[in-house]
């Protein structure tokens, strides 16, 4: 399947069908989700009836629920991006301080990681690698000559990647191996956002909305500053702990996967964003 | 009368010989009523009947010695509760320790500042919301902990200390997720979770700046031959017993029955 009718399919759906409960969605999904070859998959893809109800019930009728397969497709999308995006800085010679080769370095292997496991997951599912511009195209980034800009965008990526599967975990729930596994990479997305943050001399965690990137990516913290938790209000609440700047460090927010693919599309061949 | 022990006991794996894992609950219930320790537990419904639990609680919780860490979602909230206590008190020891007194390092003494920040605050919350969904029995206690084995004056122990926490913390979070019936307590738990993972890098770039040891290999697993890149996702069980190896925790824990699937 190709990737931007894909992407393009499920952000449209998410827009249209946000009244529509989980199971509906699921339902809705399955014309989406005919194109791929559901038998191949390796892992149990299908939901278990255990928790299903406990979780049709707990979520908000408002909130568009993706199919396993859709939301590993769309993790597979960033991972994609993050992989071409340090490969490419690791292979611009010049461009990365000599003292922070390592780092980056260990990254691309962890991005390089995630990929494989993601497309092992996926089997045949999988969608073929998209085609990046990391000039962001209209935007003509330097990304690729000032090194500020790349560890800007390094930042950005991270920092996406950490609320893109935070936002997609409930969508697993009936999943227990996935679900495990996409845990599993979203504290790694955690520690590499924290790692290039400092680098940048930002503090490892998210202030209110607050961010030194381009002004074209400010939906990448848009809603941080959210301070209600389970319907418990923690604004005030703190005063002596670092007030309501600490409480919004203290959590960090999902997006969904609408408001990622309005980021990720400045990077995506062929992908309109959302005028 | 003995000092508590720290120890966490696993009586069976949780899917079998229930009624035998029954009887050995109920001796070791007995047994709470001449140790000193605070006993917290948890049981599956299949494992134990409301009488029994009731009559355990109204033995236990008066003596201030057995708490029901509960079932299910609540079970994993108290847990989670249990293990931000731990963080949120050690913390609170370093901020006034001699070592964290004397850092010139700005950028240094904000991190420690705001972890420790960050930890009160996850477990004010937890407190909170856990006493907004069950009744106080239900909800579990202040913890009483003992710190004497860190040396607060000295940096190298602090953050290694700190480390482990943090290390622990992300692997308990990702352990737990699968536990979760609720969405919105797994949503919850994920808030957090990246939270003490931007924690756990910052401290481990404090011990080794600069360096890849902010993920390093050795605390990273591999998953199905693609390589070492993922954290750990580890079980109630084995994150307490690995409390319980610190020595922190003046409380005894019984965790046989806390959900493991």
């Amino acid at each position: 399947m190709n990737i931007i009718k894909f992407l393009d399919d499920i952000s449209n759906k998410e827009l249209l069908e946000t009244k529509g409960t989980r199971r509906d969605s699921f339902n809705q999904m399955k014309s989406v989700s005919k194109n791929f070859a559901l038998a191949s998959i390796p892992f149990a893809l299908a939901a278990t009836s255990k928790k299903t109800s406990a979780a049709t019930m707990s979520m908000s009728s408002a909130m568009f629920q993706a199919s396993p397969i859709q939301v590993l497709n769309f993790a597979l999308t960033l991972e994609y991006l993050e992989r071409d995006f340090y490969e490419m800085g690791l292979d611009t010679a010049g461009l990365i301080d000599a003292q922070d080769r390592d780092v980056f370095g260990l990254i691309l292997r962890h991005e390089n990681s995630h990929v494989d496991l993601l497309k092992k997951a996926l089997g045949s599912a999988a969608i073929a690698k998209p085609t990046f511009d990391f000039t962001g195209k209209g935007l003509n980034l330097d990304t690729f000559s000032n090194y500020e800009t790349f560890l800007a965008l390094s930042q950005g990526f991270e920092d996406t990647g950490v609320r893109a599967y935070k936002g997609q975990a409930g969508a697993l729930i009936d999943n227990d191996d996935l679900l495990e596994y996409a845990l599993q990479i979203h504290s790694v997305e955690g520690r590499h956002a924290s790692q290039i943050r400092r680098m940048r001399g930002e503090k490892g965690w998210i202030t209110f909305e607050e961010n030194t990137l381009p002004a074209a990516f400010s939906a990448i913290y848009e809603g941080e500053d959210n301070t209600v938790q389970l319907g418990i209000n923690l604004s005030g609440k703190f005063p002596g702990f670092g007030g309501d700047a600490a409480v919004t460090e203290a959590f960090d927010e999902p997006l969904t996967m609408a408001e990622v693919n309005a980021i990720a599309c400045n990077f995506i061949v062929g992908m309109d964003c959302p005028s | 009368m003995k000092k508590p022990m720290i120890n966490v006991e696993s009586f069976h794996d949780g899917r079998e010989g229930k009624m035998n894992s029954r009887r050995q609950f109920l001796k070791i219930g007995g047994l709470a009523v001449v140790g000193s320790s605070l006993f917290l537990y948890s049981c599956e419904e299949e494992g134990i009947t409301d009488e029994e639990i009731n009559a355990l609680d109204a033995k236990g919780v008066n003596n201030k010695r057995v708490f029901n860490l509960g079932k299910g979602d609540l079970a994993i909230l108290n847990y989670a509760y249990i293990l931000e206590q731990l963080e949120a008190a050690f913390y609170t020891e370093v901020v006034n320790g001699s070592y964290y007194k004397g850092i010139t390092d700005a950028k240094e003494k904000q991190i420690l500042t705001d972890l420790w920040y960050h930890e009160v605050i996850h477990r004010d919350f937890l407190k909170t919301a856990l006493n907004s969904i069950a009744s106080p029995g239900r909800v579990a206690p202040d913890l009483e902990f003992n710190f004497s084995s860190v040396k607060f004056g000295d940096r190298d122990n602090v953050l290694l200390v700190s480390q482990i926490l943090e290390d622990t913390g992300v692997s308990a979070y990702n352990g737990a997720g699968n536990l979760l019936e609720s969405a919105e307590y797994l949503l919850i738990a994920g808030k957090i979770v990246s939270v003490e993972a931007r924690h756990a890098a910052a401290i481990r770039d404090l011990i080794r700046p600069g360096t890849t040891y902010f993920a390093g290999d050795d605390v990273l697993v591999d998953l199905l031959g693609t390589g070492i890149a993922y954290d750990k996702a580890t079980s109630p069980r084995d994150v307490l017993a690995a409390v319980a190896a610190t020595g922190f925790l003046e409380t005894k824990l019984i965790t046989n029955n806390i959900p493991t699937n």
